[in-house]
């Protein structure tokens, strides 16, 4: 069980809880994740490590509310209990002195953007970020990700705060004008990610991609989350979650990840109209 | 009290079966198919067994249940007696009753066997465990107290056998579990109408009578690794099972309705969609299903999705029956259900829409040739006999194999070219002084009963280790 310190809603439906885990703060690592469940009867989700403070022993994370786990989730309270938390899992991004790195972070995937960008950037790397939303009140984490970054660039698709449209306008202008990136990571939807990786592509960058799989245990043992990658199946959970995105088969991952939908809608529904059960 | 009846009219007496759900109705639930015996029943069968001098049934058990001593007390009604004589080498009966091999171990080596009549054993000790469950029996705790603290890595029979013998002899242990539940394969894997899980969560509850600590949420490799945890501990168990799962690698393998046979059990056992949506996991089943494999694993998932509402399910197998690694009794229980069997058959690619949908499988016929290393007959491909099934839906139940967090993080700890861990087959002692292995993660994929013998062998060399000085702690680390 794990304690909620705080919880506040820093977006419309997006959600930032901050949680006591002091094992997992204590090992977290940029680009991990942890699942947890709402209660006994529920569903294991994974959301990424936002952000972790090992002196307190808390770790973060910024969730939206898409579906009945994230629905019950939101409703939790300072002080309530998860019923299971469990990390951290997955393979650390991996860090150093590159250069120049640009980090793409697009919606809800600029949470983790944000702790990958922050150890970019004390490890010496120039940062230059493109954060995006559908509008402005849905933008989040704009002063961590500016404190953390040596540029920064905003996007939101109906131009109500800087400039209008997706987040791969300004990374294609910047590719465009020659300036020299020696790595980049997008995070986001999984159409996001697969668009930054073609506008990537023809410039050879290598792009690193945090795929989203569904997941259950999150620690090999299912396979529900392999995705292709390079023409070989991994496992999204322990060989990931971040891939090269230039060799994701892209049209594969988008299609797994709708297998449950008609479920989760059916569930998501029901939890609308009468509660959980 | 019952009594003892005449030799001669015990040899006599015809072995009494255990009832069962009929295959129409059991298909419609989640609920136990074999319903247990009666006291009567279980006297009556009991009083079968002939309290041979030199019983040559326990040679067959891994766990050395003490098998005529707690008949025995079948036989004097006194069922509590039975159970306790059972746990003091046996912490899991409840479980072990039910799907322990007893065909091939217990009721292989009793005399009867030989006349194709052999005692009974697994049913009574299922009887004698569900008896001391419903009147809550329990074990007293450990009078002597040791200051050695043991960690056991993995919930699993292996690791939960291992804990409590040690916890009986005073040492102070703590189990480290993965997931959210504990109990392994038992709890993830194995399906309720074979095993109930209430049933597996009140054996392995027994445990904190024991004063064993549990902690869940916790994986090892991650976590913490081997390392650290070599730090706080003076001995290690390493039970983490073989949970990886195999694929066929064949074309079409990752469209959307193929999943592990791994990812459909968990699903519906441990994280229980078969109440979805009362519990939040969805689970997906075909119209049509095809199961790869013809083991223990693949009757359940094939069972399961029947039970899920598939209307025609079948099980893919390149070689026949008589090689099918299943348990007689899964493969007859899966036949009653309706579940079509077909042998000689490899699949060769999987097809798909474009939406990533399945829509059938490529098979190719085989037939037997010469037998290979392990004794059966090899299967080799007919040309040109390539078919098309039409299914929605493929399990591959291919076994499992090893998952590499655990040994990643254990430096000085051998593994051999499956990434099983390298053990000393008297004492499952590792490569590194202190630290012990057991269960699927030495041998992959094998029996309830095997992980509980490691258990069993890995607590008594780790008393031995412990008692003689020994400590993790205080040993160097090794080189990495
Ligand atoms: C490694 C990893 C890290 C993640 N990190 C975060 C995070 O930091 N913040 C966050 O908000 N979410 C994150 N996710 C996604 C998160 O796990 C899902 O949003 C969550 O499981 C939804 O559960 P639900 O029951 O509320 O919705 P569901 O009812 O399960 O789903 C609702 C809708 O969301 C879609 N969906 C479901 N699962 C996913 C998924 N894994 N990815 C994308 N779409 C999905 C469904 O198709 C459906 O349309 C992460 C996923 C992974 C694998
Ligand atoms: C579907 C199915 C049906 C079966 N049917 C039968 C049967 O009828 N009869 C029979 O005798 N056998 C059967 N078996 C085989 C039997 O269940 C196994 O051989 C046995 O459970 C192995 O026990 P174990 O203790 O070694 O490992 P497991 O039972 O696999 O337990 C290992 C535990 O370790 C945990 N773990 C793994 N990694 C870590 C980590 N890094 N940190 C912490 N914890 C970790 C796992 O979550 C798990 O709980 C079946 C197996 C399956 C899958
Ligand atoms: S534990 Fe298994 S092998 Fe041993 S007596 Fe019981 S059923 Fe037989
Ligand atoms: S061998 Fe058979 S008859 Fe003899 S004691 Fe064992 S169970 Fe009884
Ligand atoms: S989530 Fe089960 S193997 Fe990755």
């Amino acid at each position: 069980m794990a304690k909620i310190i705080s919880k506040n809603e820093i977006a419309p439906d997006i959600y930032s809880l901050l949680v006591q885990a002091p094992l997992i703060a204590a090992k977290a690592r940029p680009g991990q994740f942890v699942i947890l469940m709402v209660r006994e009867k529920g569903e294991r989700i994974p959301l990424t490590i936002a952000d972790y403070d090992r002196e307190r022993g808390t770790i973060r994370m910024v969730f939206e509310v898409v579906g009945k786990t994230t629905a019950m989730l939101s409703k939790l309270n300072e002080g309530d209990d998860l019923y299971s938390l469990v990390g951290p899992l997955g393979i650390p991004s991996e860090i150093k002195h590159y250069g120049t790195v640009t980090v793409v972070g697009g919606g809800i995937g600029v949470a983790p953007v944000y702790p990958i960008a922050r150890e970019l950037k004390r490890a010496g790397n120039r940062v230059i970020a493109i954060i995006g939303a559908r509008s402005k009140k849905l933008l989040i984490m704009e002063e961590e990700m500016r404190s953390v970054s040596d540029e920064l660039l905003v996007t939101t698709d109906d131009g109500s705060y800087g400039r209008k449209g997706f987040v791969t306008g300004p990374l294609a202008e910047l590719l465009a004008r020659g300036e020299k990136i020696d790595k980049i990571w997008a995070i986001g939807p999984a159409v996001m990610m697969k668009a930054v990786c073609e506008v990537t592509k023809p410039y050879g960058i290598e792009t690193i991609t945090s795929l989203n799989a569904t997941m259950l245990d999150g620690t090999g043992m299912c396979g529900t989350c392999r995705v292709t990658v390079a023409g070989e199946t991994k496992f999204a959970c322990v060989d990931g979650p971040e891939f090269n995105g230039h060799h994701v088969d892209w049209v594969e991952f988008i299609n797994r990840l709708a297998r449950y939908k008609q479920q989760e809608k059916m569930a998501y529904e029901l939890y609308k109209s009468r509660g959980d059960a | 009290m019952a009594q003892p009846i005449p030799i001669p009219e015990r040899m006599k007496r015809p072995p009494r079966p255990m009832p069962e759900q009929r295959p129409e109705e059991r298909i419609k639930n989640f609920n136990e198919v074999p319903l247990g015996y009666s006291v009567e029943d279980a006297i009556y069968e009991a009083q079968r067994c002939l309290q041979c001098q030199k019983p040559t049934c326990v040679a067959g058990c891994p766990a050395e249940v003490n098998i005529p001593g707690f008949i025995q007390k079948i036989v004097e009604e006194d069922f509590a007696g039975a159970y306790l004589e059972i746990l003091k080498t046996n912490s899991l009966p409840a479980v072990c009753g039910r799907v322990c091999p007893q065909e091939e171990q217990c009721q292989k080596t009793c005399v009867y066997a030989k006349k194709g009549k052999p005692i009974y054993i697994g049913k009574l000790e299922r009887f004698v465990a569900d008896w001391a469950r419903k009147h809550n029996i329990r074990e007293n705790p450990p009078q002597v107290k040791r200051e050695q603290r043991v960690a056991v890595v993995g919930s699993g029979p292996a690791g939960f056998t291992c804990a409590s013998d040690l916890a009986r002899k005073g040492y102070r242990v703590t189990i480290f579990e993965a997931l959210h539940k504990l109990g392994g394969v038992l709890m993830y894997g194995i399906p309720e109408f074979r095993l109930p899980k209430e049933i597996v969560d009140w054996e392995i509850n027994k445990a904190k009578d024991l004063g064993i600590e549990m902690v869940t949420n916790f994986v090892v490799g991650l976590t913490k690794s081997v390392d650290e945890l070599a730090e706080e501990f003076d001995a290690i168990f390493l039970a983490n099972g073989a949970g990886a799962p195999k694929f066929m690698q064949i074309p079409g393998e990752n469209l959307n309705d193929v999943c592990s046979a791994n990812e459909f059990l968990t699903r519906s056992n441990l994280m229980k969609s078969y109440l979805f949506p009362e519990y939040d996991t969805p689970i997906k089943v075909g119209e049509k299903v095809a199961v790869i494999g013809a083991g223990n694993v693949a009757m359940d998932a094939a069972r399961t999705a029947l039970r899920l509402g598939a209307k025609e399910v079948h099980i893919v197998y390149r070689r026949t029956r008589e090689e099918a690694p299943a348990r007689a009794e899964e493969i007859v229980h899966a036949e009653e259900e309706g579940v079509i069997f077909d042998f000689l058959t490899l699949p060769v690619r999987i097809l798909g829409d474009e939406k990533g949908n399945v829509t059938g499988m490529e098979c190719i016929r085989m037939r037997l040739g010469e037998p290979d290393e392990s004794g059966r007959r090899r299967p080799i491909p007919i040309e040109n006999s390539n078919f098309i099934i039409k299914v929605d839906m493929v399990i591959d139940a291919l076994g499992t194999m090893a998952n590499p967090l655990v040994a990643r993080s254990a430096t000085g700890v051998r593994t051999n070219k499956w990434g099983y861990f390298e053990v000393d087959e008297k004492t499952c002692a590792t490569s590194r002084e202190g630290i012990f292995a057991g269960g699927d993660i030495i041998r992959g994929s094998a029996t309830v009963i095997s992980a509980i013998g490691d258990g069993k062998k890995a607590a008594r060399a780790i008393d031995e280790y412990l008692s003689r000085g020994g400590s993790l702690r205080k040993s160097r680390k090794p080189a990495p």
